[in-house]
């Protein structure tokens, strides 16, 4: 398989006075042409931060790309001048964000917004890129596209701002489509239409997406390949139905574990302390103080990466099946 | 009605309605937020309340605990109508009612020591001395997991998990009878989640408390709660306990929520029921019964009569074809 997306080692800190945030610490992975990837994790474990250095959008300074290679069809995005990356933003990569409240511009009408894009890229004139304009949002499934045109976002609910946001995103048919959280601010019923809307449109049009959420329920929903995300770190890289049923890392099967099922009502196993802020990680395994098979190495040395089948973990004792576990003395 | 009939009612709710006039250029407009719900929560139990955002849930609870006024129906606590006491019953009654709120960033005062926050309740209802006071808190620290010398720390000192502890900890202070929780872990990061979730069911079995538990994340409601109402658009869709109404849903709109929960397992293949378009606004509520414009069951009668609230062996359901 092709390769659209490949981050080697990327290095994203954050530089204050009196101290330095490494918010993204050495993530690399990549995303084949065509492919769902799915990034998981909690609140500051740096999957934004990930795509936000994908399309250079981290504000810089405090940030800076310490080190590392994001290369997008074999071109490394960090290399290109600001002028050069106005032209990939929104036209070859484009980016859904989390709050469809906040990320329209309330002083524009929709359809302004939509065509600011196809002018500015696509060189379309006012007429072509209207048309345009009013084709997407009726892709969207948005009604009466034409009238809707000249709504104002404040004139539309959460979702439908959550449609426009995506007709924005794919207007310029961009290779690669990163969806930064797009369900978390809505609700089910809604989130469900967005998601299906997403799995259509990425059949119809053959996108690439790289999705990020915390949420496990999305993500068996949507992923082809999942990367679990622990301070700044991949800690497990695998198939979707590989991360669900053979968890290696003991975080992810923590992860599983504390979600309530539909199914039980069992006392929730938990991940015991909290998610670390990014000044504050651990030495060694930046999981092992949650973790409740670490062992006095994991407090001392960073532990290495191991393949396991398919599925790449970043830890000292990955987690084996019963039937490895045998041969390996635990389990 | 099988147990529940046993069980003594602690709070009934007798056909509640909320309005909210606003006043804009264009003249007066009504929300109707509340239109008519009623259900009783029993003594000892987790009620759950579900549904999308703007079917009136945080104002069935903000109502309840007597933070608003309603515009017409009863709020019944322990038999006496909470609208109609004196002034003395109510302070009372105010003890008895506790709620943690949702935001976890935005409820606790950024000026106010954690001590202070906790001790504040104790201090409106004059309870004990300065010392004993002092005593009670931090036991009541130590009871939801945080150290009891945290007491003079500042809550920005505290991540979203310990904050939402802080949170239930002012509402137990007082050793309420029933506390309304407001999606208390939607905030919250998953691994977090859990531990607050256990954190809740402990003190309940351990304080005897009543929970009314607003969230709509259906699997938390699902995983806490004894009973479930389904609200939409500022009325009761459903009423049932949770098991029946995980297994077999009677309203076409629970079917449809419990379908668009996503469920974390690869391989499970469901038919997804997509409801279309949004819900509609309350200002201005489609006729007949309100989810009909949604419903793919929708008859000619459901877009001109109301449906009535039916009791359908151990449930109510508001809907004129319920699902079998």
């Amino acid at each position: 398989m092709e390769k659209l997306l490949e981050v080697n080692d990327l290095r994203t800190y954050f530089f204050t006075p009196d101290k330095t945030i490494p918010a993204v610490d050495g993530v690399s992975f990549h995303i084949n042409k065509g492919e769902t990837l799915c990034i998981v994790g909690e609140s500051g474990s740096g999957k934004s931060v990930t795509s936000l250095s994908v399309m250079q959008l981290v504000p810089t300074p405090p940030g800076k790309y310490v080190s590392g290679q994001i290369l997008f069809e074999g071109e490394d995005i960090l290399k290109k001048t600001e002028s050069e990356m106005c032209g990939i933003r929104g036209n070859i990569i484009s980016m859904i964000y989390q709050e469809p409240m906040t990320s329209l511009n309330p002083v524009f009408s929709i359809g302004d917004q939509l065509m600011e894009t196809l002018r500015i890229h696509q060189k379309l004139t006012k007429k072509e890129a209207q048309k345009k304009a009013v084709h997407m949002l009726s892709l969207v499934g948005i009604s009466d596209p034409e009238s809707r045109m000249r709504e104002y976002p404040h004139q539309l609910s959460g979702g439908m701002r959550q449609r426009v946001m995506i007709a924005m995103g794919l207007s310029c048919e961009p290779k690669l489509l990163i969806a930064d959280e797009p369900t978390t601010a809505l609700d089910v019923t809604i989130q469900a239409q967005i998601l299906d809307l997403m799995k259509k449109l990425k059949q119809e049009l053959d996108m690439t997406i790289l999705f990020i959420t915390h949420d496990l329920g999305v993500v068996a929903e949507m992923a082809q390949r999942v990367i679990v995300m622990y301070g700044g770190r991949v800690v497990e890289e695998a198939e979707v139905r590989e991360i669900f049923k053979n968890p290696r890392h003991p975080y992810t099967l923590g992860l599983l574990k504390c979600i309530p099922r539909m199914d039980s009502r069992q006392k929730l196993e938990v991940i015991k302390g909290m998610v670390p802020s990014p000044d504050q990680f651990a030495k060694g395994c930046r999981f092992h103080p949650r973790c409740p098979y670490a062992k006095e190495l994991c407090t001392r040395e960073e532990p290495p990466q191991q393949m396991i089948g398919t599925t790449r973990v970043t830890c000292h004792f990955p987690l084996h099946t019963e039937k490895e576990g045998e041969r390996n003395g635990r389990q | 009605m099988g147990d529940s009939d046993k069980k003594i009612p602690l709070l009934e709710v007798k056909d509640l309605g909320k309005d909210f006039v606003s006043k804009g250029s264009r003249g007066k407009k009504t929300v109707h937020a509340l239109n008519g719900i009623s259900f009783t929560v029993y003594q000892g139990e987790t009620f759950g309340l579900v549904g999308e955002s703007g079917c009136g849930k945080t104002t069935a609870g903000r109502v309840i605990n007597c933070l608003t006024k309603p515009t017409r129906g009863q709020v019944l606590f322990e038999g006496k109508d909470l609208f109609q006491m004196s002034k003395t019953e109510m302070k009372k009654a105010r003890r008895e009612i506790q709620m943690i709120f949702q935001d976890p960033f935005a409820s606790l005062d950024p000026r106010m020591t954690i001590g202070k926050i906790i001790e504040e309740p104790l201090v409106i209802h004059r309870i004990g001395s300065g010392n004993e006071r002092r005593e009670k808190v931090k036991k009541m620290l130590e009871r939801v997991g945080l150290q009891p010398d945290y007491y003079n720390r500042y809550p920005h000192e505290f991540s979203g998990g310990q904050r939402q502890r802080i949170g239930i900890a002012r509402a137990l202070i007082l050793n309420p009878k029933l506390v309304i929780c407001d999606e208390p872990v939607s905030a919250l990061d998953v691994s977090v989640q859990s531990q607050i979730l256990n954190l809740l069911d402990d003190l309940q079995k351990e304080l005897g408390l009543t929970y009314i538990f607003i969230a709509h994340g259906l699997s938390v409601v699902k995983h806490i709660s004894d009973r479930v109402g389904v609200m939409y658009l500022g009325k009761m869709a459903e009423v049932v306990n949770a098991e029946q109404l995980f297994e077999k849903p009677a309203h076409p709109y629970t079917q449809a929520l419990l379908s668009a929960n996503p469920i974390p397992d690869p391989d499970f293949v469901k038919q997804r029921i997509i409801l279309e378009g949004d819900i509609p606004s309350a200002s201005n509520p489609p006729a007949g019964c309100y989810f009909h414009t949604r419903c793919r069951y929708c008859k000619q009668i459901c877009r001109e009569k109301e449906p009535p609230y039916r009791q359908i062996g151990d449930r109510i359901v508001a809907c004129h074809f319920p699902l079998e």
